[in-house]
């Protein structure tokens, strides 16, 4: 299967790829996948206390191309947004831009769920509650 | 710097040998008779070619020329070996026996006897890839009349005890067949010596042409016969219906003849640069060899990279090494290799294999250039791997609850 440039760009070069300390209060980590389905993605957050904006994004993915791709752009979309707008962040986005062909759609999911998994830890830490994610079916 | 890109993937299949493609030509433009064609010249010339070309195959095997049968592949030689074989003998009994990490072919036949009525036993391999053989004993059963095990396994390599296993089925008055497309023409394999009554093997994967294939059906101690599954003119004996390939034939004929002149020669150069990938590649940490080690064909290496997954390693290199993963990151099931699997390998091993198979055309250069592609994908994987970081932070992973999806 050949892989779209978009993808093979970001699996070449990919952007962001790193440890938060998970242990500051404004640092959001989620940590998704499993080991034995053949991906699983870390992606974290730090948000700025002062403007509320994600300052920073880092991941760490076991997988193929294809789910590399989807968390690195994921991180960079990340950066600059509110975690309200960060929320808003579709698989469906993701597939569009890196041209995801139909069997790789679910890392684009996994890629989602990781944005919502940190953000969820970043809310629950600063006292908020968790906000609800209704589960993808595609995996 | 070799020229890429490499082809590191003779388990699927090989490149015809030029020598090969030389003996074939002829017989696809002015030899091009019909070797059924008993009445004209160009009729004997065919024949005449394709007879020679038995004597070929059944050198290399061991066998009488009269024994083999010319299919399309292996494939169909082994649908031709299984349900020839349950159709023949439905008066003895109605049970196959074969092993859980047997080629599609074998074991999507057997799922099909099973469907027509007939009872099989799907054997468990031991960790290194080898069948059981007190297993395959206890599996043994009055209405048992076949036993179905490979020679040597296409994804890592793990040569069955093929004589342990044939000395079992006569003593028990059961018929042996074995898949031996990977070993055939790469290994000494003689059927009287290993014991074997049918055998299945292919063109393609001893560097002749695709779209041959034979099945040896032994004639004497005892005489095997397979019903037809392919019905027409009653080509080879009757058993293989269907004009036959004459220039394919003549192909597989050369390419087994080379085979057996060569095998020595080219084993000890292929299995010396296999074993100095497979050396440099498990310098790296957590890596691991698949299957059985000693009993292995000379030219194949499976390997797990831990917490790297197959399919994203082999990206880093895969537009100039071509290589296998064992990982299927594209089918909706995300199932890994069921042959690693059926090892007892936990699903993230299996999914962080490749196999490398070399082959006769496969150079030093080559070699040392994959070794430093892939050394080097590893390494920059797994510092992209929060696998990797929990390993190397002391985590065990087991211990975590992952979000199965």
């Amino acid at each position: 299967m050949a892989y779209s440039e978009k993808v093979i760009d970001h699996y070449q070069n990919p952007k962001n790829v790193g440890t938060l300390d998970k242990s500051k209060s404004n640092v959001g980590t989620g940590l998704v996948g499993a080991p034995e389905c053949g991906d699983v993605m870390r992606l974290q957050i730090e948000v700025d206390d002062a403007t509320g904006l994600i300052k920073d994004a880092k991941f760490k993915t076991f997988g193929c191309g294809s789910a590399i791709a989807s968390s690195s752009l994921a991180t960079e979309w990340l950066k600059g947004k509110t975690i309200d707008e960060a929320i808003t962040i579709d698989n469906m986005d993701i597939v569009e831009e890196l041209n995801l062909p139909p069997v790789k759609i679910h890392c684009s999911v996994l890629a989602e769920d990781a944005i919502k998994a940190a953000i969820n830890d970043y809310r629950i830490k600063n006292g908020m509650e968790a906000l609800r994610t209704d589960e993808k079916v595609i995996h | 710097m070799p020229k890429l890109p490499i082809y590191l993937d003779n388990n699927a299949t090989t490149p015809m040998d030029p020598r090969v493609l030389e003996t074939m030509l002829p017989y696809f433009t002015e030899k091009f008779g019909n070797a059924a064609s008993r009445n004209h010249p160009f009729g004997w010339e065919a024949e005449e070619a394709v007879d020679y070309a038995r004597e070929q195959v059944a050198k290399l095997i061991g066998a009488d020329p009269k024994e083999i049968i010319f299919t399309s592949g292996a494939t169909e030689s082994d649908n031709l070996a299984i349900k020839g074989v349950f159709e023949m003998y439905t008066s003895k009994g109605n049970h196959i026996i074969t092993a859980n990490t047997e080629h599609k072919a074998v074991l999507d036949t057997c799922k099909h006897i099973e469907k027509l009525g007939g009872e099989v036993t799907y054997l468990e391999v031991k960790a290194d890839g080898r069948i059981d053989l007190t297993e395959l004993k206890a599996a043994i059963k009055p209405t048992t009349v076949l036993i179905s095990i490979m020679y040597a396994n296409n994804e890592i390599g793990t040569i069955q005890p093929v004589k342990e296993i044939s000395a079992l089925a006569k003593k028990h008055g059961v018929l042996f067949f074995t898949d031996a497309t990977q070993a055939v023409g790469k290994i000494p394999v003689d059927v009287n010596k290993d014991g074997i009554d049918l055998m299945a093997f292919s063109g393609h994967k001893m560097y002749g042409p695709k779209g041959v294939g034979a099945l040896y059906v032994r004639r004497k101690n005892p005489r095997v016969k397979v019903t037809a599954q392919i019905d027409g003119g009653g080509h080879e004996r009757g058993m293989r219906s269907g004009t036959l390939n004459v220039p394919g034939i003549v192909g597989l004929g050369k390419a087994c003849e080379i085979c057996m002149l060569e095998m020595e020669k080219d084993t000890k150069r292929i299995s010396a640069m296999r074993d100095k990938l497979e050396n440099a590649l498990l310098k790296l940490e957590e890596a691991y060899v698949n299957g059985s080690v000693e009993h292995r064909l000379p030219h194949v290496s499976n390997i797990s990279f831990k917490y790297v997954e197959g399919e994203g390693l082999m990206m880093g290199f895969n537009k100039n090494i071509a290589v296998s993963s064992g990982s299927a990151c594209t089918s909706a099931s995300l199932e890994p290799s069921y042959v690693l699997k059926a090892l007892g390998l936990g699903d993230d091993l299996a999914h962080s294999s490749l196999r490398f198979g070399l082959g006769r055309f496969t150079t030093e250069d080559q070699i040392d250039y994959t070794i430093e592609q892939v050394s080097k994908t590893v390494t920059k994987l797994r510092e992209m791997s929060p696998l990797w970081e929990m390993y190397k932070e002391g985590i065990d992973l087991n211990t975590i609850e992952w979000a199965h999806h």
